[in-house]
């Protein structure tokens, strides 16, 4: 079957001018946040409930349910969250730049399905390009009074702030993202008590959805919750964007249908392996998912449950594929060193497991790895989360230290040899004479840099001999 | 007392009124003291706590939490390079080593003249584009080590008022993605990032 659009659609046909209010209502743009105001909070709940519309954040939890938690304590907030950081997320970025009126509107019948009158955009401080279309098109909004006080001509106030993020990945997480929006530090809350629906900004009743979530509720109220569960051939109802990277021949966002397994993903929507190579593994969800082998995966169908099945996640919807000659343990070790640098520092188990982590996986990675480095990254892997089972158990606040781990599931499970090779061969095998090993690194012992690079400094040697 | 412009105390009260508690705008504010300054100071730190109602200790627990809050002298342009897994996989390390060596400002320094700052970063969700640089926060795809190079010599010749993505990747981009943004004539002026409410974008036209 032909994919059918929703949230890049607009995009996807009027390639210039998809960002304008023009554009925008040209094409059926605010119809529904103008119905929106027509029906009650029950009747908005219930469409978005029966539309089976998942968080498209990570979590990927039922949006519809998620506002049917709100307290009833007011003022609510919303808080919409566009904090992408995950490594190999780009989706939100596209449709924020591209379609920002889409999520204005969605932003508009959230707000009014949960009672909230003051909303915020929290945005990536990296994203301003995104962030200024944002601007604008919220600017227009509120000029043809579509935001701020009684919107399209009734008694309902909304204002829209929009707020940029400084280089901080948790702040993703939703009760971080709040601490950063008070202007605080972003450290995540304890869960319980502070659920965002009930204890959230300012303590008060909040929700948190993500760009793609809101931006798919023009569509559902448009199309009716009956007809959107009818896309695609699966359990997963709607389409879901999928951010494609690596080593792909065509990678970039694309909006599927759910039910199209792996293999069509990467050999047919990717346009297979760059430069005929084969494909060793791909991370199905985001850095934070455990990672997948084609042996194994490959005819998987893509969804929520099939994924979990099998040990994963599909999270944020970013795929990274990975060909043959692709080292494991220096991979391995950009994904660790990604969440080892992103860590609140909170948590002992994340702050200094993550740490290890990296140190020991680059230890191997240039040469000075011995034979029991595996156990013992399983080992602190264990220390995080623990029996490394799927989903994973914490020992944290948050879930980013237990994210960390599911590199060293991939290594453990799949490539224990490329492992022992590393170490047996005193260095990577991907390199012709190994990975010269970083300075820097404190696990590297200083005599082996000396080794290396006797010859340079020999040379520096014998002029201070010369000298004297 | 305000050490800051008239126009940026007036950003300043603007930036508060969109929020409903104060001390919300610390985060934007940091970044006003930046655009205003160069650089995040002491006094910049000060001034926001005084506009936040809160201590210059809890203002500095948040500038240091976020890497975005530059404490030290950066240049006009800071080059973040990506490492991240996707880049890496296509080369953004030797893109970092092509523009730290060209430039000879190694990872998180600045050089003599302030005018080049280098970083690597982690994921700038530009990975469908990768390898992936950002100047200033405008973002370029595609970028060859070769590229990375003639874009330093760029930045040190041509001096650009404005740092423009569009500009910038049709000079040192090659393969970029191909739901590539619609393009605009707006750009940034410092090393923050470019908003209208910080008074940090500017177009060609008000250059």
């Amino acid at each position: 079957m032909t994919p059918q659009l929703l949230v890049t659609k607009r995009m996807t046909d009027h390639p210039t001018d998809s960002h304008t209010m023009e554009r925008y209502e040209a094409t059926g743009g605010y119809a529904e946040a103008r119905r929106a105001l027509t029906l009650t909070r029950d009747e908005l709940v219930e469409e978005v409930k029966a539309s089976g519309l998942l968080g498209r954040g990570g979590a990927a939890f039922s949006a519809g349910l998620k506002w049917s938690f709100l307290a009833p304590a007011r003022p609510s907030y919303l808080v919409i969250n566009a904090d992408e950081s995950e490594p190999g997320t780009f989706k939100d970025r596209q449709l924020l730049e591209r379609d920002p009126h889409q999520m204005v509107e969605g932003v508009i019948i959230t707000a009014i399905a949960n009672e909230v009158h003051h909303a915020f955009i929290y945005i990536r401080g990296e994203y301003p390009k995104p962030a200024r279309r944002v601007q604008r098109a919220v600017d227009e909004a509120y000029g043809k009074g579509y935001l701020g006080k009684g919107i399209f001509g009734t008694d309902y106030d909304l204002e829209l702030t929009i707020h940029l993020g400084a280089g901080a990945y948790i702040c993703g997480e939703e009760t971080a993202l709040i601490n950063s929006l008070e202007g605080k530090r972003g450290e995540p809350r304890l869960k319980p008590p502070y659920f965002p629906a009930a204890k959230g900004l300012y303590m008060m009743p909040t929700i948190v959805n993500n760009v793609e979530t809101v931006s798919n509720l023009p569509h559902i109220l448009g199309m009716g919750a009956e007809t959107y569960t009818a896309l695609g051939e699966s359990a997963d109802t709607g389409t879901f964007m999928m951010s494609l990277s690596g080593h792909v021949n065509r990678p970039g966002n694309y909006e599927l249908p759910h039910g199209i397994s792996w293999r069509d993903l990467i050999y047919d929507v990717g346009g297979g392996m760059r430069d005929g190579k084969e494909l060793k593994t791909w991370i199905p969800g985001g850095a934070s998912a455990p990672w997948f082998v084609p042996d194994r995966h490959l005819d998987l169908e893509i969804t929520k449950d099939a994924t979990a099945g099998a040990g994963s996640m599909l999270g944020s919807g970013a795929v990274i594929v990975m060909d043959e000659d692709t080292c494991m343990v220096r991979a391995a070790e950009r994904v660790v060193r990604f969440f080892s640098h992103e860590s609140c520092g909170q948590c002992t188990p994340c702050r200094e497991g993550t740490t290890w982590m990296e140190m020991i996986l680059r230890r191997i990675d240039e040469g000075q790895g011995r034979l029991v480095d595996l156990d013992l990254l399983v080992d602190v892997s264990d220390g995080i989360s623990i029996g490394l089972a799927w989903p994973p158990k914490m020992t944290t606040i948050c879930p980013l230290g237990p994210s960390a781990v599911s590199p060293i599931i991939a290594l453990r499970d799949y490539f224990r040899d490329e492992v022992q090779e590393h170490v047996e061969n005193r260095g990577c095998p991907f390199i012709s004479g190994g990975r010269p090993p970083d300075p820097r690194s404190p696990l590297v012992s200083s005599s082996v840099v000396e080794g290396r690079s006797a010859s340079a400094k020999s040379s520096d040697e014998d002029r201070v001999r010369g000298d004297q | 007392m305000s050490h800051w412009s008239e126009a940026t105390q007036e950003r300043a009260r603007q930036i508060i009124s969109r929020y409903p508690e104060k001390r919300s705008a610390v985060m934007p504010l940091l970044y006003l003291a930046m655009a205003e300054e160069g650089q995040l100071t002491d006094q910049g730190m000060e001034e926001v706590a005084g506009w936040c109602g809160i201590t210059p200790a809890q203002v500095l627990a948040v500038a240091s939490f976020y890497t975005m809050y530059k404490r030290e002298r950066t240049g006009s342009y800071l080059i973040s390079c990506c490492t991240s897994i996707s880049c890496m996989l296509l080369g953004g390390d030797d893109v970092l080593h092509a523009v730290e060596d060209e430039s000879g400002v190694p990872h998180g320094e600045t050089d003599d003249e302030g005018l080049l700052s280098v970083e690597h970063v982690e994921c700038i969700g530009a990975c469908g584009g990768a390898p992936a640089v950002q100047v200033n926060y405008e973002l370029i795809e595609g970028v060859t080590p070769e590229k990375g190079r003639e874009l330093v010599r760029w930045l040190k010749k041509a001096k650009p008022e404005i740092v423009n993505t569009d500009e910038m990747q049709q000079l040192f981009g090659e393969r970029r993605s191909f739901d590539w943004g619609i393009s605009e004539d707006g750009g940034a002026i410092g090393p923050y990032p470019a908003f209208q409410p910080f008074g940090t974008v500017k177009t060609e036209a008000e250059a």
